[in-house]
């Protein structure tokens, strides 16, 4: 084997930058990532093993929950560093190269592609913001049983009422939560909502949005959440970020209606 | 390079790090889209699918990590069906129930209503 062996697993693209990477910062497949400069364009690369990162074992790991979870946290952890020092142009998971010629060749391809859309992101990022509501307290018995059929009926009908008017209130304050918070950021995306049950979190995800806010506005924006999660009643407000801008790496027409 | 302004302190991230799910939906939907020389085409793991192989591959593991929606989708557990099929029954018979004890309600407001017109 060569100094060569092993694939090249590309996390982002950025502008050169100045500032050092964390020293103990690890990749996926536990290597330290490294720069690979192109044109005046920067690739964060890290070596990964044929073994694992061919396409054929890939794709059995992909589907191995946990192999998947730890791989796009490291892949998450190189981001986030890449975060601090600059704007990185984030790629999805998983995007595999032989060599070190062959990461050169896409930048090249790429490299219009790639000034545009960092010129686009300079000095910005994600914030993420997910309204959820509470979930229902456990069926509170009826007061005893109901008195009569009418009682019966009046009570169920009131139940279906209060549900009702939950929900309505609740979307709309989603609504004028989004409405709020893109009016103070450059760019907003709604993604769908995430399932209780993969994110582990409690109650309905009634909004799941993503904000593109420059550096300097991100303390203010996150004050402006902040204040919304007192006016929130039976629902609950969660903030997450600074986020690399993942959501708007892509131009706007992919975007998705609201 | 610019960086302008403080970054407030990250959030959502205490605890062993971010949500996997607000990972999970980052690194495989979002971020750029580069065909590498290896050509894994992502779309086959959306997270739906992951949760559905969740399923197959390991239950144990899966319910260790609350992720047990399965159970009480009657789509996909027997147990769940029989679940659902016992709810509706059980409603079934309080709404007869709460049927019979209006008419019987009614019989009486009606049965009184004629006493009292006997009685005058």
């Amino acid at each position: 084997m060569t100094a060569q062996a092993g694939l090249r697993y590309v996390y982002a693209v950025c502008r050169p930058f100045e500032a050092a990477l964390q020293s103990q910062l690890t990749g996926v497949a536990g290597a330290p990532p490294g720069l690979l400069r192109h044109h005046g364009l920067v690739a964060v690369v890290s070596k990964v093993p044929e073994g694992d990162f061919a396409e054929e074992p890939l794709r059995d790991h992909l589907e191995d929950l946990d192999w998947l979870a730890a791989t796009a946290r490291a892949h998450q952890g190189v981001i986030d560093a890449l975060t601090t020092v600059t704007t990185p142009l984030p790629l999805g998971l998983a995007t595999v190269f032989r060599d070190d010629s062959g990461v050169r060749v896409m930048m090249e391809a790429r490299e219009a592609d790639f000034r545009h859309t960092l010129d686009r992101l300079e000095g910005r990022v994600e914030w993420g913001v997910k309204l959820y509501a509470d979930p229902p307290e456990q069926e509170s018995p009826p007061a005893g049983k109901p008195a009569s059929g009418r009682d019966y009926l009046r009570q169920r009908r009131n139940r279906t009422h209060e549900y009702e008017e939950k929900r309505r209130a609740a979307e709309e304050f989603a609504r004028t939560l989004h409405e709020r918070l893109s009016r103070r950021a450059e760019d907003s995306r709604l993604h769908p909502p995430q399932n209780a049950a993969l994110s582990g979190v409690p109650g309905q995800n009634l909004l799941n949005a993503a904000y593109l806010v420059a550096r300097a506005d991100s303390e203010e924006f996150v004050e402006l959440v902040d204040r919304t999660k007192d006016e929130a009643t039976g629902m609950r407000v969660e903030l997450t970020g600074p986020w690399a801008a993942y959501s708007f790496s892509e131009p706007a027409q992919s975007r998705e209606s609201p | 390079m610019t960086m302008a302004g403080r970054l407030p302190e990250p959030y959502g991230r205490d605890g062993g790090g971010a949500n996997l799910a607000d990972i999970l939906e980052r690194v495989l939907d979002k971020g750029i889209v580069i065909a590498g020389d290896i050509r894994i085409n992502l779309l086959d793991i959306e997270l739906l699918t992951i949760k559905l192989r969740l399923v197959v591959a390991s239950v144990d593991r899966a319910k260790e990590m609350c992720i047990d929606w399965w159970e009480y989708d009657p789509e996909l557990s027997a147990r769940a069906r029989r679940e659902q099929l016992n709810r509706e029954n059980r409603e079934l018979r309080e709404r007869l129930a709460a049927l019979e004890a209006l008419e019987a309600l009614e019989a009486l407001e009606t049965g009184r209503g004629q006493r009292q017109e006997d009685d005058r």
